[in-house]
C-alpha cells in the first residue's frame, strides 16, 4: 500500500474542491468498507481520499409520508433497518441494508457508498432502482440529480465527473397498496456476495387484486444492476396472478447478460433471475396483501 | 482394557488452563511478536502458474534505502538430494527448497521467487516492485486426470514414476504409483450378486486456519538461530529449517507461540527459512507474515482427486470384493495424501478379497498438504456413496448392512494391517439407536443420509517434564503445540495419575531447547502420546515422591504405597501424606523432584465415526440446508469430552463445507479466482444447526487410560453422509464435490 493523503472535509464545496483538484488520483471515503479494502489490497492506487462522512448533507436521514425520504450518502447501513418507520415505508431496502457483510460492517457501510463502489452486484442497487431513487450530485457547477438505474456505467465506473460526488438520495413517498422486497441467491445463508439479486415494488389497487405498476431491479446478471424494464411494465394493469408473475419473471430472464466467474456461471444465473424475480414479486406482493 | 474404570480427574470437564488468556485476547500469537530493531518482510510470487525463470535482478530493490536484504533461490545452500523426515510426510530436499524459494520453475500462482526485508511491511510490500523476474511462461496443468495424460505439460523434467519401486523410463507428472491387494478380487466380484461402480470427483479445498503463517527469525552472527512461529510442531520446523539452511538442529531454536489453527496446513515450512536467510544477510531479526490470499495460493490445501470406487455384495448384504483407484493432486511437488486415502478408503469394512491403487500426481497448484485425516475424506465421500447405492439395491437399512460388515479386531485392511480392538461397529450402533435416526423427517425436498469413517491415527515421539511445585502442584513442560485442548487433556492425565485436580497442574508450551523431542501436532496423536508421556511423568514422580516419603518415615520405599492421592505407610505405622502435605516437605528430604519421560508409544487405536444428517435441498436454486446433523465416535476414552465432542463438531463444520461450497477455483490461465473467505466459502455459524455428538468409549488397549486420538475422523463422513441424503431428498447422487447449487442444478437438469 502506497502513502497517501486523508483530509476530512466539512462542506460539500470544500470536498468538490479537493476532489476536482487531484482528479482519477482522489476519492471520496464514506465508510471505507470497500475503498479501504480495495487500497490495502493494491487494487486501487490514491493520493488523497476525502472524508465526506462529516459533511450534514451526508449525513441527512428524514422522512415523511408526503415527501419521501431524504437519504445522506454516507449514512450507514444499520440506520436504515434500524428506523422502523422507514423500514415499513422501504422494507425493499431495509432487506438489503440488513445483508451487506455483518453486523460491524452494516455499521459502517453506506448505501451511497454501495451505489458509487458501481459493484454489478451491489444489494442496495435493486431496491433503489425499484423505489425510483434519485440521486443528488455535488461537483464544481452545482448539484444534479440522475434516477439510480443511470448512475452506474460499469463494473466500477459511475456517471460521476471529476470533482463530483454522491450527496444524498431521494426516494418518493410509498404510494397507497405498495410494497417492495429485495433478496440475492448466495451458496451460505450470511456474509457474502449476490449470485443474482432481485428487488421488486408493487403498486396494487385499492383491492389488491390487480397491478397498478411494478418494478424490477436485478443484480449481478450484466455489467451494471439493471432496471428490468419491459418485464416490469408487463404487470401493469394485470391481474394479480402466478401466470403474471411467471411471465415477468420469464421477460426478466432474458435481459441478463451475466458472465461465469468464482460466484456463478452464466447458466446459472439466467436460471436464477427468473426464480429470484419470482420470488421478489410475491415478496413485494405478500407484504401489501398482509398491510 | 475391557473393563471400565472409575477416573477422578479422566472424564470430567475442568475449564481449559489457555482459557482466560484466550478469550481475552491476551495470548500472544506469532504475529504478536516484537522484538527491538524488528524488520519487516515480504515475499515475491509468481502470478504464473507454470513458467521458467529466466533471471531475477534484485539490483534495484537493494538500492532502495529502506530496503535491508533481498533475498533469492541463490541464497540456499545447494540442496542435496535427501530426504528430510517431517513426521507425517517425507519430502525430497530439493523440492523442499523449490518451494520455500523457486530456483528454476515457478510451479503455481503464489510461488515464492523472492523476498525482502524492508523497515516498515508498506515499503516491503511497495519494493517488490523493484525485484526483475523474467519468465518464459509455460502452460499449467490444473487437473488429475489432465496431468497423467502422455502429453501433458511436465512440471519436472527429471521425475520418473515411482512404480512400487520401479522407476520409470519416461518422465511424467505421476510421481508413484502403488498397490493394496488382499484375496482375489476376480474371485469376489464372481461372488457378487450385485456390484456398484462409480467415479467420483473432490475439488481442492484448504484447512481454513483463521490465522495465516507467520515467522520472525533472528539469526545471530555467532550462527544461532532463533525462530518465533505458530506451528504444530516446533520440532518439525526445526529438523526442516536445520536440513533447508543446512545447518545443525542445534543452532535452531523455535519458539512456538499460540496457533490459530493447523489442521495439517502448519506442518511445513514456508516463511521461516526465508525470515531467517533475510535476518542473516540484514543482521537484524525479520518478521514476515502472510495475508489471506498468500495462505490460500502459496500454502498447503489438500488435493483434488479422481476416485473409482466398484464394490459388490451378495443379495444377503455381504461385501464380496471392493476396487478402488484413487488419482490424487499432489500439487507442484510429489507428496499428496494418497497413501493415507488408500488406507482408509474401505477400512470400515470386513472385506475379503480388494483392490487398491493409488496414483500421487503433480499439477500446477500449491504444494498439497496434511488436512484433518488427510486423503480420508476424499476417498470415503467415493467409498461411502456406493454403499449407499448398494443399500439401497438390496433394500437394507445402511446401518445394519454397516454393522453386518463391519471391521472389528482380527480384520485385515486391504493395505495389510490387522485390526486391533476398535469400536467401529459400536460406533456405528450408537448411530443407529440415537433418536435422530428414527425421527421422522417430514416435507418435500428432505433427505436423510448416514455415512462412516476411519482415520488410524498415529502415535509418534513426546517428551513431558514435570516438575513439583512446594504447594503441591505441578509445572508440566511440555512440547505439543496446543491446539484442541491438549494443555488440558495432557494435564489432566497427569493429574489423574497424582491424585490431584486437574487445576493444580500448569502445562506450558516450551521451545525446542527446553523439552525433548516432541513430534508434531498433528495426526491425532496429542493426546494419545504427549499425554501418555504426561502419563510416565507423572508415574516418575510418583515413583520418587514414594521415595522420599518413605525418608521422610524412616522406612523402606516398598513399604510406602500410593492410594486415592495419599501416600501411605503400610509396615504397620500409621502414616499418611496427601500429594501436596508431602511435596511442601520435599525440601527436609533432598529438594526438588522432577519427573520425566519421552515415549513413542506404539499401541495406536485408530477412530470409526458414524454420522446422520437431514438436509433440505431447493430445487429452485440448488442449494442445500443443513437440518440437523449427529455424529458418533469411537473416542477410546474422551479424556475432556468437552473437547472430543468440541474436535467432532468441528470437523463436521470442515467436512460440511468441504462438501457444499468450498473450492478452489482457476482460471484457464491457472489463478485462482476465489483467494479470499468472501469467496471461497466456508460455512458460518449462521449455515449450521446445532451439531450433535454421541461419545463411544471402547478403550483403547494401547494406552493406560484408553485413549484414541479424535481429532481428526469427523471430518470424514460428512461429504458422503450429505451426498446421500440429498440423494434421499432430490433423487440425485451428486458424485463430484463440492455439491455446490450450481452443481446441483445441473446435475438435476435444470441448468
Amino acid at each position: 500500500m502506497r502513502a497517501f493523503d486523508y483530509i476530512p472535509a466539512k462542506t460539500v464545496d470544500e470536498a468538490v474542491a479537493l476532489l476536482a483538484e487531484k482528479g482519477d488520483q482522489a476519492k471520496p471515503l464514506s465508510g471505507g468498507t470497500d475503498l479501504i479494502v480495495m487500497v490495502r489490497e493494491g487494487r486501487r492506487q490514491l493520493d488523497l481520499m476525502v472524508d465526506v462522512k462529516d459533511i450534514p448533507e451526508t449525513n441527512v436521514l428524514s422522512y415523511s409520508q408526503e415527501t419521501g425520504l431524504h437519504l445522506g450518502a454516507a449514512v450507514p447501513c444499520y440506520q436504515i433497518y434500524a428506523d422502523d418507520e422507514i423500514s415499513a415505508a422501504y422494507p425493499g431496502l431495509a432487506d438489503a441494508a440488513k445483508i451487506i457483510g455483518g453486523t460491524a460492517i452494516q455499521g459502517r457501510a453506506s448505501v451511497g457508498g454501495n451505489l458509487c463502489n458501481a459493484s454489478p452486484a451491489a444489494d442496495t442497487i435493486p431496491p433503489l432502482i425499484v423505489l425510483e431513487a434519485v440521486c443528488v450530485i455535488a461537483g464544481p457547477n452545482g448539484t444534479r440529480d440522475v434516477p439510480a438505474e443511470q448512475f452506474c456505467t460499469g463494473p466500477g465506473q459511475t456517471v460521476l465527473e471529476n470533482g463530483e460526488f454522491l450527496v444524498s438520495f431521494k426516494i418518493p413517498a410509498p404510494k397507497n397498496n405498495s410494497s417492495s422486497y429485495y433478496l440475492r441467491f448466495i451458496p451460505r445463508n450470511e456474509m457474502d456476495i449476490a449470485v443474482v439479486g432481485a428487488g421488486a415494488s408493487v403498486v396494487l389497487d385499492t383491492e389488491k387484486t390487480s397491478f397498478v405498476s411494478a418494478r424490477i431491479g436485478l443484480a449481478a446478471v450484466a455489467p451494471t444492476p439493471l432496471f428490468a424494464e419491459e418485464a416490469s411494465a408487463s404487470l401493469a394493469g394485470r391481474e394479480v396472478s402466478d401466470e403474471a408473475v411467471n411471465a415477468a419473471a420469464e421477460a426478466a430472464r432474458h435481459i441478463a447478460r451475466p458472465i461465469s466467474d468464482m460466484r456463478g456461471t452464466i447458466e446459472q444465473r439466467v436460471h436464477l433471475v427468473e426464480v429470484l424475480t419470482r420470488r421478489a414479486l410475491n415478496g413485494a406482493i405478500h407484504r401489501v396483501k398482509e398491510s | 482394557m475391557s473393563e471400565k474404570k472409575e477416573y477422578k480427574v479422566i472424564g470430567t470437564r475442568p475449564i481449559r488452563h489457555d482459557g482466560v488468556d484466550k478469550v481475552t485476547g491476551r495470548a500472544l500469537y506469532g504475529a504478536d511478536f516484537q522484538t527491538t530493531g524488528l524488520l519487516h518482510g515480504k515475499v515475491l510470487r509468481s502470478r504464473h502458474a507454470h513458467a521458467r525463470i529466466k533471471s531475477i535482478d534484485t539490483s534495484r530493490a537493494e538500492a532502495h534505502p529502506d530496503v535491508k536484504a533481498v533475498v533469492t533461490a541463490a541464497d540456499l545452500p545447494t540442496a542435496a538430494d535427501k530426504i528430510a523426515d517431517l513426521g507425517e510426510s517425507a519430502v525430497n530436499l530439493k523440492y523442499l527448497c523449490d518451494n520455500i524459494l523457486a530456483s528454476d520453475k515457478a510451479l503455481y500462482t503464489g510461488h515464492a521467487v523472492a523476498a525482502l526485508a524492508a523497515s516498515d511491511p508498506h515499503t516491503a510490500e511497495e519494493a517488490l516492485e523493484l525485484i526483475d523476474v523474467e519468465y518464459e511462461v509455460l502452460p499449467p496443468v490444473l487437473e488429475v486426470r489432465e496431468a497423467m495424460e502422455d502429453d501433458a505439460p511436465l512440471l519436472h523434467e527429471n521425475l520418473k514414476t515411482d512404480a512400487m519401486g520401479e522407476k520409470s523410463e519416461e518422465s511424467s507428472n505421476v510421481a508413484s504409483h502403488f498397490q493394496h491387494k488382499k484375496g482375489d478380487i476376480d474371485t469376489g466380484f464372481a461372488e457378487a450378486d450385485v456390484v456398484i461402480e462409480h467415479d467420483f470427483v473432490t475439488g481442492t479445498v484448504h484447512q481454513g486456519y483463521i490465522e495465516p503463517h507467520n515467522a520472525t527469525a533472528l539469526y545471530n552472527p555467532d550462527g544461532q538461530l532463533t525462530i518465533w512461529c505458530s506451528t504444530q510442531g516446533a520440532f518439525a520446523v526445526r529438523q526442516q529449517v536445520s536440513e533447508i539452511l543446512q545447518i545443525p538442529v542445534s543452532k535452531v531454536k523455535v519458539v512456538p507461540m499460540e496457533i490459530g489453527g493447523g489442521f495439517g496446513g502448519k506442518i511445513s515450512v514456508y516463511l521461516e527459512p526465508v525470515a531467517a536467510l533475510l535476518s542473516k544477510k540484514s543482521g537484524r531479526p525479520v518478521k514476515v507474515l502472510m495475508n489471506r490470499a498468500e495462505v490460500f495460493e502459496a500454502t498447503g490445501p489438500t488435493p483434488a482427486s479422481y476416485i473409482r470406487v466398484k464394490m459388490g455384495v451378495t443379495n444377503d448384504g455381504r461385501i464380496t470384493a471392493a476396487e478402488g483407484y484413487l488419482a490424487f493432486e499432489a500439487g507442484a511437488y510429489p507428496g499428496s495424501p494418497v497413501g493415507a486415502g488408500a488406507m482408509c478408503i474401505f477400512s470400515p469394512y470386513n472385506i475379503p478379497n480388494g483392490l487398491i491403487d493409488g496414483y500421487d500426481v503433480v499439477v500446477n497448484k500449491p504444494k498439497s498438504n496434511a488436512y484433518r485425516a488427510p486423503g480420508a475424506t476424499n476417498a470415503e465421500f467415493a467409498a461411502e456413496t456406493v454403499v449407499d447405492e448398494i443399500c439401497e439395491k438390496l433394500g437394507m437399512d445402511p446401518l445394519e448392512f454397516r454393522i453386518l460388515n463391519g471391521a472389528e479386531e482380527g480384520v485385515s485392511r486391504i493395505d495389510g494391517p490387522v485390526f486391533p480392538r476398535i469400536g467401529c461397529i459400536e460406533a456405528t450402533e450408537a448411530a443407529k439407536e440415537h433418536p435422530h435416526y428414527e425421527a421422522p423427517l417430514e416435507g418435500e425436498n428432505r433427505g436423510r443420509g448416514v455415512a462412516s469413517g476411519f482415520w488410524f491415527n498415529v502415535g509418534l515421539k513426546s517428551s513431558v517434564a514435570i516438575n513439583v511445585n512446594p504447594d503441591g502442584t505441578i509445572s508440566l513442560v511440555e512440547g505439543s503445540t496446543d491446539i484442541g485442548g491438549t494443555r488440558a487433556s495432557i494435564a489432566m492425565q497427569a493429574a489423574e495419575v497424582l491424585g490431584i485436580p486437574a487445576e493444580s497442574v500448569y502445562p506450558t508450551v516450551v521451545d525446542t531447547n527446553s523439552v525433548g523431542y516432541t513430534d508434531v501436532t498433528g495426526g491425532s496423536r496429542t493426546a494419545f502420546a504427549t499425554g501418555y508421556a504426561a502419563y510416565e511423568a507423572a508415574q516418575d514422580v510418583k515413583q520418587q515422591m514414594t521415595e522420599r516419603a518413605a525418608k521422610l518415615w524412616e522406612v523402606d520405599a516398598a513399604e510406602v504405597q500410593f492410594a486415592d492421592g495419599d501416600f501411605v505407610c503400610v509396615n504397620g505405622k500409621d502414616e499418611r501424606m496427601s500429594f501436596k502435605e508431602l511435596a511442601a516437605r520435599l525440601d527436609e528430604v533432598g529438594g526438588p523432584v522432577t519427573g520425566r519421560a519421552s515415549v513413542d508409544p506404539t499401541g495406536v487405536g485408530g477412530a470409526f465415526a458414524t454420522h446422520i444428517v437431514d438436509v433440505e435441498v431447493d430445487p429452485d436454486t440448488g442449494k442445500v440446508e443443513i437440518l440437523r446433523y449427529t455424529a458418533t465416535q469411537d473416542a477410546g476414552k474422551a479424556v475432556h469430552p468437552s473437547y472430543v465432542e468440541g474436535q467432532m463438531q468441528g470437523g463436521v463444520t470442515q467436512g460440511i463445507g468441504w462438501a457444499l461450497n468450498e473450492e478452489y477455483i482457476y482460471d484457464k490461465d491457472g489463478r485462482m479466482s476465489n483467494a479470499s473467505f468472501l469467496d471461497y466459502r466456508m460455512p458460518t455459524c449462521l449455515d449450521l444447526p446445532m451439531i450433535d455428538t454421541v461419545i463411544v468409549e471402547v478403550p483403547n488397549p494401547g494406552h493406560p487410560y484408553g485413549v484414541r486420538g479424535v481429532g481428526e475422523v469427523p471430518i470424514v463422513p460428512p461429504p458422503a453422509a450429505i451426498a446421500n441424503a440429498i440423494y434421499r431428498a432430490i433423487g440425485v447422487r451428486m458424485k463430484e464435490l463440492p455439491m455446490s447449487p450450481g452443481r446441483i442444478l445441473k446435475t438435476m437438469g435444470k441448468l
